[in-house]
């Protein structure tokens, strides 16, 4: 199989599982982030990867070679890839120039090529005319470039980041999701992105594994991540939802206060008995008065919380049969008084039923 | 789904026969054998020395059998009981002494706008470089109690016949004791100083405390456990010191352990018996050292351990004149006089004529240096000893300290411990079970450097792996990794990014046990040879034939060599290397 294959992938240390049973195959020239909470697993498979870490069950290949299992494995330094760590790493005894045609000089390509490629990839990062610096001499923002160049520029055969963005200021952190995105565009490298932020991890990813406990609990584009999360987890930790608990009839899901039918939901829904959907605030619309439309839900009820973000408002409406609370996002012109009477409506396509 | 995936698991499996497969234990083992390389050295210089030294204080000399008799020798005489009360006594004196020179000369260099700062730091600095014995002999020179120069200027003044000060005391004792070794009390309490944050102190202020409050309830009891330290250790290397006693207590009447165990190795030589009588030196070091561990650890002392914040420098006023009237006094009784005399001593005739042309001669220079039977050999010697202990003990400690830091082998811990234990080894007890493992046959090393060489790396084997642990901790792991992952090993990565970021670390540590180790007495005094004599054991033999011109120009050759290599790696390093603590 091309690209990039973890097989069963397992790692214990002492009684612990941190990874277990993790099941990936990245294609050629995608670009996939391992999103979690911190000690979910993540920074220890992208080391598995890299070599770092030896699995104590299941593989890691590559373009069908094995690179890891629990018998013996590939050191990192024979893998061909390379990777972009949290402290980035430069080596503040070599320029940046120095540092960019480390791995270059490593494969012992001749001088004038290593300049060539040095020069193309400080061009590519903008950073050309630091060449000479030192890296105490830099800022946080123009080490996270060097160390982007010094990853790139030997090609690797798979590209590891390590929560790389973590240690800059917000703003630079924007300005680098960007980049590295470019960065991928341009050079269509396999690479895989470990990272605790979805803002980071949506602007970057072909597709995001979002991991929880060691395991993986869902893998996706960020769109179908988001519009579609399969567990609780994901829909609780890529952006904010409301969750709801029902009860699954013949042809209709009943919920405290409202029925939808079956047919209306975007999913089809599979057994009978309890169960828990997910509503994001965007699914839903607050209005003054009944709107009657077809295919949506209207409940009566009154906001109790609101708070202004800026660019949307966020409700906390509680429905009038059931005593249901739901929090909406409304864009920043519908503005309503708290304790005043309101509709919700509900778009039943966008009701997705999770798995607990 | 399931279909595709088996067919995957298949072709996986039957790749596997392809790829080389090595099982574990024949992977591990060039680990293993390094492991157990490194340990051995460590048994040698360590745990063989230490070891033979504890049995053959329960040896019978005579049948080699078990026996206790060894300790009724030691300890049955009431004269030997009293040079342990005595060294006790002496300790706790020159402990006193020696906060009051090195707390307040600490404050006053780091927190207060006292004059002239930089220049106490440094006379401190070369009461470090100066070895405890040639202060001794200055103070010799200034204070015997006739021909002293104190004592001739006190007669010339007043006409008096009774000298004014006599060194040859129990004062004089712990003056000279305390003088050589206060700089370890300035350097651990100012770094300490140096930490304190200055928010700490206003947050006190802003509650209402006044300077003198804060100054009682939030800075000295900060700094209190690096007091208590340096107390401790301050101790320690006062009653394990060799060479001012054996210049002042004899004369003094006022036997010290140190002196009644020469007294044991002397004709007739009862080795079991010197052993015997050490180890109550060895138990009083590794009690108060875990003592001290004990007080460290109880409160949290987050501020002394973090990198300081912004340091508010205290305005004395007037005071700080008497200040650094205070600070001068200090530094002329630890350096600046004691050196005077030395050196004018070196250029004289005869010391006691005085100061004028017709004394002025370079023959003590010309006599040591080629006339004396063994001075020269043995400034080559002591230098050549502390290039080779230095080196040796560097690039141990350095694979040690990255092997532990790295947990590059299982058990790393146990060679970590190993490389520290010498610590609580006073050199002399060092000295002894050496002698003890190493000097007779089978080994039979007595009488080569080969001997003096392993007990110097040992002595100095806790500082090189404290500095090395240190230089390899900080630099990140994932320097290296982003070497290995662009496709370089680890001997790569150790030459290109650990070595050069490691060289000035390296330096520095190599230097603080180069000055140290070319001066070491303590060790050398039971170790050295007829033919393999050592600087300071050569001068301690021409103290007791009363050449001191020559011993003073001997003594100042091996400073110029000290003040020469210090200062270049103060060039390469950076002024205040030292003055760090390590």
């Amino acid at each position: 199989m091309d690209g990039l294959v973890l097989r069963k992938l397992g790692r214990r240390f002492g009684a612990v599982d941190a990874v277990l049973d993790f099941d990936l195959h990245i294609k050629p020239g995608e670009f996939v982030s391992l999103l979690g909470p911190s000690g979910c697993g993540k920074t220890t498979t992208l080391r598995m990867i890299a070599g770092f870490i030896d699995p104590t069950s299941g593989s890691i290949e590559l373009d069908g070679k094995i690179l890891s299992a629990p018998s013996g494995s590939v050191p990192p330094e024979k893998r061909g890839m390379s990777m972009i760590f949290q402290s980035y790493a430069i080596w503040p005894n070599m320029t940046v120039a120095e540092n960019v045609a480390f791995g270059l000089n490593l494969r012992k390509l001749p001088a004038d090529e290593v300049k060539k490629r040095v020069g193309a990839v400080l061009e590519t990062v903008r950073m050309s005319h630091l060449a000479d610096r030192y890296p105490a001499e830099l800022s946080g923002g123009q080490q996270q470039r060097v160390a982007l160049a010094r990853a790139v520029v030997i090609r690797p055969a798979v590209l590891l980041l390590d929560e790389p963005l973590s240690n800059l200021d917000a703003n630079l952190r924007e300005e680098m999701r960007f980049e590295i995105k470019r960065m991928h565009d341009e050079f269509k490298i396999t690479s895989v992105y470990v990272t605790h932020d979805q803002g980071e991890a949506m602007v970057t990813s072909d597709r995001i594994a979002v991991m929880n406990n060691g395991r993986l609990e869902q893998i996706d584009t960020p769109y179908a991540l988001y519009s579609r999360p399969k567990t609780r987890f994901v829909a609780s930790f890529i952006g904010r939802t409301n969750f709801l608990s029902g009860n699954r009839g013949n042809s209709m899901i009943d919920f405290a206060g409202f029925s939808v039918p079956l047919g209306m939901i975007g999913e089809e829904v599979t057994g009978g008995g309890p169960i828990t959907v997910s509503i994001r605030p965007q699914a839903m619309k607050l209005s003054a008065t009944e709107i009657a439309k077809d295919k949506a839900i209207n409940l009566p009820g009154s906001v109790k919380q609101s708070s202004f973000l800026g660019e949307t408002w966020d409700y906390v409406f509680q429905s009038r049969d059931g005593g249901l609370q739901f929090r909406v996002a409304a864009p920043p012109a519908d503005v309503f008084p708290v304790g005043a009477p309101a509709w919700l409506q509900i778009d039943p396509a966008q009701i997705v039923p999770i798995a607990d | 789904m399931t279909s595709v995936s088996d067919t995957d698991a298949m072709s996986w499996s039957k790749d596997e026969p392809a790829k080389v497969r090595v099982p574990w234990h024949q992977r591990l083992q060039p680990a293993n054998l390094l492991w157990l390389f490194l340990a051995g050295i460590l048994v040698v210089l360590i745990i063989a020395p230490m070891w033979t030294l504890v049995v053959s204080s329960f040896t019978d000399a005579k049948t080699g059998g078990w026996t206790l008799h060894n300790y009724v020798e030691a300890y049955g005489k009431e004269r030997h009981i009293t040079a342990l009360t005595n060294t006790l006594k002496m300790g706790a004196a020159v402990v006193v002494l020696k906060l009051l020179f090195g707390v307040p000369l600490a404050w006053a260099c780091t927190r207060t706008d006292m004059p002239g700062r930089n220049f106490v730091r440094y006379s401190v600095f070369g009461a470090f470089i100066m070895p405890p014995y040639l202060a001794g002999v200055g103070w010799i020179l200034l204070a015997g109690p006739n021909t002293g120069w104190i004592n001739k200027i006190w007669h010339s003044l007043t006409g008096a016949t009774e000298p004014l000060v006599n060194v040859f005391s129990f004062g004089g004792l712990v003056l000279v004791t305390a003088i050589g070794g206060f700089f370890l009390v300035f350097v651990l309490v100012s770094s300490a100083f140096e930490m304190i944050n200055s928010e700490m102190e206003d947050a006190a202020n802003i509650l209402g405390a006044g300077p003198f409050k804060t100054a009682m309830k939030v800075t000295f009891p900060l700094v209190m456990p690096a007091i208590i330290g340096a107390a401790l250790l301050s101790f320690l290397g006062a009653i394990a010191l060799y060479g001012v006693p054996a210049l002042i207590s004899i004369p003094a009447r006022y036997p010290v352990v140190v002196i009644q165990l020469t007294e044991f190795f002397s004709f007739p030589l009862r080795l079991e018996v010197a052993a015997a009588y050490s180890i109550p030196l060895l138990l009083i070091t590794a009690a108060l050292l875990g003592l001290q561990k004990l007080i460290l650890r109880r409160k949290g002392y987050v501020a002394v351990s973090g990198k300081g914040g912004e340091r508010r420098i205290v305005k004395l006023g007037r005071w700080r004149w008497v200040l650094f009237a205070y600070c001068m006094i200090v530094v002329s009784l630890a350096v600046i006089m004691p050196l005077f005399v030395l050196l004018l001593a070196a250029f004289s005739q005869s010391w006691t004529t005085g100061f004028s042309l017709d004394n002025f001669t370079l023959s003590n220079f010309h006599y040591v240096l080629f006339e004396h039977s063994s001075s020269q050999k043995a400034l080559i010697g002591s230098v050549g000893l502390g290039i080779a202990a230095a080196t040796v003990a560097i690039v141990l400690a350095l694979f040690i300290a990255y092997i532990v830091q790295r947990k590059l082998l299982p058990f790393s811990g146990v060679l970590a411990f190993l490389a520290v234990s010498p610590y609580v080894v006073p050199g002399i007890v060092l000295a002894i079970g050496f002698y003890a493992a190493y000097a007779l046959p089978p080994v039979a090393l007595y009488g080569t450097y080969m001997i003096l060489a392993l007990a110097f790396i040992t002595r100095f084997l806790p500082i090189a792996f404290t500095t090395s642990s240190a230089g390899v901790r900080s630099i990140h792991p994932e320097m290296e990794e982003a070497v290995r992952i662009l496709g370089g090993g680890r001997t790569t990565a150790i030459r290109h990014v650990v070595g050069p970021l490691l060289k000035r670390t390296l330096a520095g540590g190599w230097l603080l046990i180069f000055v140290p180790a070319a001066q070491e007495l303590s060790t050398a005094i039971f170790l050295v040879g007829p033919t393999t004599r050592v600087v300071s054991v050569v001068l301690l033999d021409l103290s007791e034939e009363g050449e001191l011109e020559k011993l003073a120009a001997l003594g100042s050759l091996l400073l110029i060599i000290i003040v020469a290599v210090v200062a270049l790696g103060m060039r390469y390093l950076g002024r205040d290397f030292m003055l760090r603590r390590s």
